[in-house]
């Protein structure tokens, strides 16, 4: 880059400056822009990774895990951290599956409760969280077991196969509207609804300015608790809709369904930009967080190394992730306290 | 005012011509000055001069592009914090950096406990040492308590004794009054004064002019990364200082005189429990009252339970004429009053957020009360609200982080007063800013008073109480000691009232003698 001299002239700086800034901010695009470099490389050994029914599949799958990232990045914007997102998947699933096995409920009737034990179970955890004041790691890893182990207490040895599900049910992870996805679909009106209600609400400033700044908000007269329980509820009704799409997705339902997603789901969040320290990043960079990881997988398959290596290479995108944006805020910084010392 | 200089000891340490760059940022230009054994020594200079850079460069945190320094005549590089140490210098930093889990006595010896038997920690020996250093200091201290919720001032004498127990020739302070009540700094001077009578060479580096005559026997002066001047202090005036440090007169506060209309707040008998007691005052529109006292004596407090921070136990608020009782700041916020609260950054400002998303934080409901906010209109308000300070930026959208001290003060205010207040809080306004950023500040607060705003000022800055206000009210441990009207204020009477002295009972301060505690 020729704009990165190494003894940056006055001009320069802002330059420098800007750039840097572009990088921290575009997380989404530079997300987008390794998949294609990733992707071209993958398709010279595997070429049937460019069929659409690879990409639909890859984003079908990846949806799921979507969904809850944008609810999860809600949380973490909020300053807070949701473990339990994994238990509340597993819950809604089972519950939802189970429903639809003893034909309680017909699939409207399932789906609606499914939401519904996810956004109770969302309040829960902000009731937890800021009514009871337990810090969110510990509080979610607390309810994490706590809502897993209603999971087995209620399924107990037993599993809810495919054939157990009304005709149909399973079918809307594999249907599409115009070649794209429902899956897909959905996942794209989740994060419209939450990027309008971020960018675009009085609420949406809130859940920044309660993130980046709590002391200030407080001050302002934001109602910061009220604040953290809704992005807390919030979770964990889109938690409760990856539930069910997580049924939809894989039809048997036993009571260990989703255990680890919360693994993924907080890499997608945070490889897509989202300041683990709450107060900055946006919903579409966890969803293409989400994506980016759905890539990886079917990447690795297609590749032809093993299964048993996506936990690690989940954790070192983290690593990766949290470690790029800690050198690239530093070297932001710097550019800011130097051109604000002239 | 000061004795004769303190022996004219040798230098013992020199710098000669020493220069630090970032990057393109000059931040030392060729600066040579001397620290000599046995004077406290002031450095001076509006933020951004250096002063930070150069005490920064002496602890090892920063290496000089060029130049030398000398320890007692010897050249010497300094490489790192723990060399630094090893030379004997030691600097107390303004907000001190201890162990808040471990005990004073660990953590005045931390990194060189005395050791007994096969190099265990002698924990009796150590308690024994420090407890030994804080006699000598003359202060009183429990050394086997953990240093968590001990006063600033308190963690400063642990660093001080710190300092001593490493037997340090070099004591460098780094604005060490800034977060200290009157009381507290007279105390710190003495034990600074002890230190210089026996022999170790001091750096006082002060935003506060008074407090460099009041202590240092000679004063530098830096503007720009450059030396100005060194002089004995009992050669300069305070408006010398001045016109170094910014290198053109200024008029320190300038107190424009406003008619003053009708009651807008009333206080009285607010009380709340453990913090402060019956506390009564008024503040009329186009006034500024002056709220003094010592840190610690319940101003700031008073005022989160003006603004629906926190709850009162007693007493009646009346705005207008009208009873109020807020149960949160939002509360308050729509009766018309507005806080800037002390802490810019920890409670002032979002960072992350623009400047437009900042002015705007406080008044979203009123404009946007349907739900959805609009960049457009956001930017449109924010521009008028900042138009008026003349905050230095590129537009409203930069980021508020990427602003100096004084500009995002500015923006605090501009923020509040989008609020649309009639009451204006300001908690130390003018804390940790520079000197013409301050004089800008002095001017719009005197501005806001003249357009009917009814305001109430906090500093522990006592010239600027006492400049900018109309009449002072002082505070002592939570409750009134004095009510001043503007003619009859001065330093003496604030502090006499300030440390808890009735103001009926002043009738005839002996003023030398309150001269004469002030100076130790």
């Amino acid at each position: 880059m020729a704009e990165l001299p190494v003894a940056p002239t006055m001009e320069a700086r802002p330059a420098r400056y800007r750039w840097l800034m572009a990088i921290g901010r575009q997380r989404e695009l530079s997300l987008v822009a390794i998949m294609f470099v990733l992707g071209a490389g993958v398709s010279l050994i595997a070429p049937q990774f460019l069929s659409v029914e690879n990409f639909s599949q890859v984003a079908t799958l990846a949806a799921v895990i979507a969904v809850a990232a944008v609810g999860e990045a809600f949380v973490i914007i909020t300053r807070g951290i949701d473990l339990s997102v994994e238990a509340i998947i597993g819950l809604v699933a089972y519950c939802v599956a189970r429903t639809l096995e003893l034909q309680v409920l017909d699939p409207i009737g399932a789906i609606a409760m499914g939401l519904a034990i996810g956004l109770l179970l969302g309040m829960v955890n902000g009731f937890i969280v800021t009514m009871l004041k337990v810090p969110a790691i510990v509080a979610t890893l607390g309810t994490l077991s706590i809502f897993r182990g209603i999971d087995y207490v209620i399924a107990g040895p037993d599993q809810v196969p495919l054939a157990g599900l009304p005709e149909g049910f399973t079918d809307w992870a594999r249907a599409d509207v115009l070649g794209i996805p429902v899956f897909v679909l959905v996942t794209i009106v989740v994060v419209a609804v939450g990027m309008v209600l971020l960018r675009s609400t009085r609420f949406g400033r809130q859940v920044y300015a309660v993130g980046s700044n709590p002391e200030a908000a407080a001050i302002l007269g934001i109602p910061a608790r009220l604040v953290v329980f809704v992005a807390f509820s919030v979770c964990g009704l889109l938690s409760g809709l990856a539930g069910i799409m997580w049924v939809m997705q894989f039809g048997t339902i036993n009571g260990t369904a989703a255990t680890g997603a919360t693994l993924a789901i907080v890499a997608a969040v945070v490889v897509g930009g989202v300041n683990t320290l709450g107060g900055s990043g946006t919903l579409a960079g966890a969803a293409i967080g989400a994506l980016f990881l759905g890539f990886i997988a079917n990447a690795l398959i297609l590749v032809g190394l093993s299964q048993f290596w996506l936990q690690a290479i989940y954790g070192l995108v983290i690593l990766v992730a949290i470690a790029g944006d800690q050198v690239i805020r530093r070297s932001v910084q710097r550019a800011n306290t130097r051109s604000g010392t002239r | 005012m000061t004795e004769t200089m303190a022996g004219p000891g040798a230098p013992h340490i020199e710098l000669r011509g020493i220069s630090k760059s970032f990057g393109a940022t000059a931040a030392l230009v060729d600066v040579s000055m001397d620290l000599r054994a046995g004077e406290i020594h002031a450095l001076v200079g509006e933020n951004g001069a250096g002063k930070s850079t150069l005490v920064k460069i002496l602890a090892g945190v920063h290496q000089p592009d060029g130049g030398t320094i000398l320890l007692d005549g010897a050249p010497t590089l300094i490489h790192g914090p723990a060399q630094s140490r090893s030379l004997g210098i030691a600097v107390v930093h303004q907000e001190p950096r201890l162990f808040p889990d471990l005990t004073v006595a660990e953590n005045v010896f931390i990194g060189h406990a005395p050791s007994g038997l096969l190099g265990s920690i002698d924990w009796r020996g150590m308690r024994r040492a420090a407890q030994g250093l804080f006699d000598e200091l003359d202060v009183q201290f429990d050394v086997g308590a953990p240093v968590r919720g001990l006063s600033m001032a308190d963690q400063q004498l642990i660093e001080i004794a710190k300092a001593l127990s490493a037997d340090a020739g070099a004591l460098i302070l780094d604005e060490p009054t800034a977060s200290l009540s009157a009381h507290e700094v007279e105390r710190l001077f003495a034990i600074v004064r002890r230190l210089r009578d026996r022999g170790v060479a001091i750096l006082f580096v002060s935003h506060r002019l008074d407090e460099v005559f009041a202590l240092c026997d000679r004063a530098t002066v830096f503007r720009d990364g450059r030396h100005v001047v060194t002089a004995n202090t009992s050669d300069l005036t305070t408006a010398d200082l001045i016109r170094h440090m910014v290198g053109r007169t200024v008029s320190l506060f300038p107190k424009v005189e406003n008619p003053i209309g009708e009651v807008l707040l009333e206080v009285s008998g607010l009380t709340r429990v453990g913090v402060f007691r019956d506390v009564g005052f008024s503040v009329r529109a186009g006034e500024i009252l002056g709220l003094a006292g010592l840190v610690g004596a319940g101003r700031s407090e008073v005022a989160r339970v003006l603004f629906g921070l926190d709850r009162r136990d007693g007493g009646e608020v009346r705005i207008g004429g009208k009873l109020v009782d807020f149960a949160a700041p939002s509360a308050a916020m729509s009766a018309g009053i507005a806080y800037l609260p002390e802490d810019r950054h920890q409670e002032g400002l979002v960072l992350d957020f623009t400047i437009a998303q900042n002015v705007t934080l406080p008044i979203l409901p009123r404009l946007f009360p349907r739900l959805l906010v609009s960049a457009a209109t956001e930017r449109r308000v924010a521009t008028e609200h900042t138009e008026q300070f003349n905050v230095r930026m590129t537009g409203v959208d930069q980021e508020v982080g990427a602003l100096s001290g004084g500009n995002q003060q500015k923006v605090v205010l501009a923020k509040w007063l989008a609020s649309g207040p009639r009451v204006l809080i300001l908690d130390e306004p003018t804390r940790g800013i520079d000197i013409g950023a301050k004089v800008e500040v002095h001017r719009l607060i005197s501005e806001l008073a003249a357009s009917g705003l009814a305001i109430i000022l906090i500093s522990s800055d006592l010239p600027e109480v006492l400049a900018m206000s109309d009449r002072i009210v002082v505070l002592h441990e939570g409750r009134v000691t004095a009510e001043i009207p503007r003619g009859q204020a001065t330093q003496e009477r604030v502090m006499f009232a300030a440390t808890g002295n009735l103001a009926g009972d002043e009738g005839d301060v002996p003023v030398a003698a309150t001269g004469e505690s002030t100076r130790g």
